[in-house]
């Protein structure tokens, strides 16, 4: 009732990834790891794993910066299908 | 029970009083004054033991009164006019965190020009807010559905705001005998609230969670199922209320609509004057009749529909404008729930008492009048009659 929230801490299963429109695709082809959408993330949802970046779309929103930032053009926007 | 003189202001804060609310966050506006002054009064006098908080303005006022009825309290507030206006955003966040709020309202119309009378203004702007509104008619009910008010508010089924309506000066300062209950009656009826949710550092909640595209509708949805079912609840707490009082009370009130083929429809205390009209004009052998409507939000569809169903012309009075609508908002009420009605009758609107601009007799008995004389021709002659304005 009145969205009222029952549970505390409730938050960390409120996956924001919901939001997105636009999914970012990593082509590991063209990827050189140079990390730099892993600076630019403003949701920290680019996380480096042992050879490339992963991105954690739990919490991605689609906003775009990291294929806007890469220098080799190897993220693809890619629109969701709901 | 005795009976004691009080005006409509003071009957409200005798009620508020014998309701034993828990919180009164509110701040002084005419024709309401009263109703916090008394208040005030109890508090310091020891006579209750509500906790009183002095705001800087109505926002502050009903986001107080909000806060502490989540955490359970039982919360009572009184506004008017420029200060309802002033709630207007708290308003909807009472109804949509679900807070069994009872509020006084005592109905004055809004700036500009500043005036400080009555009239429906200040509520019929809030008439979409997603509270329970309930007119009344003199002093006597103003006490009355008060203390029903907190029942039908903190009912599970319901759990939603109520704004008692009073006429400003007409009723909120008028001296009138009040038969009022014994308190041990009252808080035999009105039992400590019960609510679903407090605020308990052992069971955390969070209230006024972000809600997006995904879960919002829902929740607005959840706020309609919870007005179907105020009515169900007002008329079981009424017969309820009846057995302590022997006054009862129900959606809406009826006067001579047995055989009426020319009807009154109205809130307030306009009903009280029109009624004595049609005593008299019935007396003469005219059938006419009056609606009174008690509970406006949620509006009384079936019933309105079935008092009306064998009367020939029907008068909606509204004492506020709907500016740049066809009616007044009781009449759009009224069109819209006889629309799919199989009989109905010719219905005019009567937009008067703006700014508190005072209704006769005889200007009740002349749309009454006109009523008759449509009833009998099925010719409405002005869809919408500013009656007694200067044009």
């Amino acid at each position: 009732m009145a969205a009222t929230v029952t549970e505390p801490g409730s938050s960390l299963k409120y996956k924001t990834g919901d939001w997105r429109a636009f999914r970012p695709v990593v082509d590991k082809e063209k990827c050189v790891n140079c990390l730099l959408c892993w600076i630019y993330c403003p949701d920290s949802a680019i996380t480096r794993e042992e050879k490339w970046v992963a991105i954690n779309y739990d919490y991605c929103k689609g906003c775009g910066v990291c294929a806007h930032e890469c220098p080799k053009q190897a993220i693809r926007m890619e629109e969701e299908q709901k | 029970m005795t009976v004691t003189g009080m005006t409509g202001d003071e009957a409200v804060a005798h009620a508020a009083k014998q309701s034993k609310v828990d919180i009164v966050a509110a701040y002084p506006i005419t024709p309401q004054t009263i109703i916090v002054e008394r208040f005030s009064k109890y508090v310091a006098d020891g006579e209750v033991q509500t906790g009183y908080v002095c705001v800087e303005s109505e926002h502050s006022a009903l986001s107080a009164c909000i806060g502490s009825s989540l955490t359970g309290a039982r919360v009572f507030t009184a506004t008017s006019s420029q200060g309802l206006a002033l709630m207007h955003e708290m308003m909807y966040i009472a109804s949509g965190l679900r807070c069994p709020i009872v509020m006084g309202v005592a109905n004055r119309a809004l700036s500009a020009p500043i005036n400080i009378h009555g009239d429906h203004s200040d509520m019929m702007g809030s008439r979409d807010s997603g509270w329970i509104q309930i007119y009344v008619e003199n002093a006597q009910e103003a006490y009355d559905w008060t203390i029903q008010a907190f029942r039908i508010a903190e009912d599970m089924a319901v759990q939603l705001p109520v704004s008692v309506n009073l006429d400003g000066f007409i009723i909120t300062h008028c001296m009138e005998g009040v038969d009022v209950l014994d308190d041990d009656v009252v808080a035999k009826f009105l039992q400590t609230r019960q609510p679903m949710f407090t605020l308990d550092p052992k069971k955390p909640v969070t209230v006024g969670a972000l809600c997006f595209t995904d879960y919002y509708f829902e929740f607005k949805r959840q706020q309609v199922e919870a007005l179907a079912h105020v009515q169900p609840v007002l008329e079981k707490v009424a017969k309820e209320y009846k057995n302590i009082s022997g006054r009862g009370y129900g959606v809406l009130d009826t006067y001579g609509m047995e055989d009426a083929e020319a009807t009154v429809l109205c809130l307030g205390s306009t009903a009280g004057t029109a009624r004595e009209v049609a005593r008299k004009l019935r007396a003469h052998g005219k059938k006419v009749g009056v609606v009174k409507i008690w509970l406006y939000r949620p509006f009384p569809i079936d019933e309105v529909r079935a008092v009306l169903k064998n009367v020939k012309a029907l008068a909606v009075f509204d004492k506020a404008i709907s500016f740049g609508a066809q009616y007044g908002a009781v009449c759009s009420d009224v069109v819209s729930a006889l629309h799919t009605a199989e009989k109905r009758p010719k219905i005019f609107n009567v937009i008067f008492g703006l700014g508190g601009r005072d209704i006769k007799p005889s200007d009740i008995e002349h749309v009454f009048n006109e009523a008759l004389q449509t009833a009998k021709s099925g010719v409405i002659r002005q869809e919408t009659l500013f009656l007694g304005v200067r044009e």
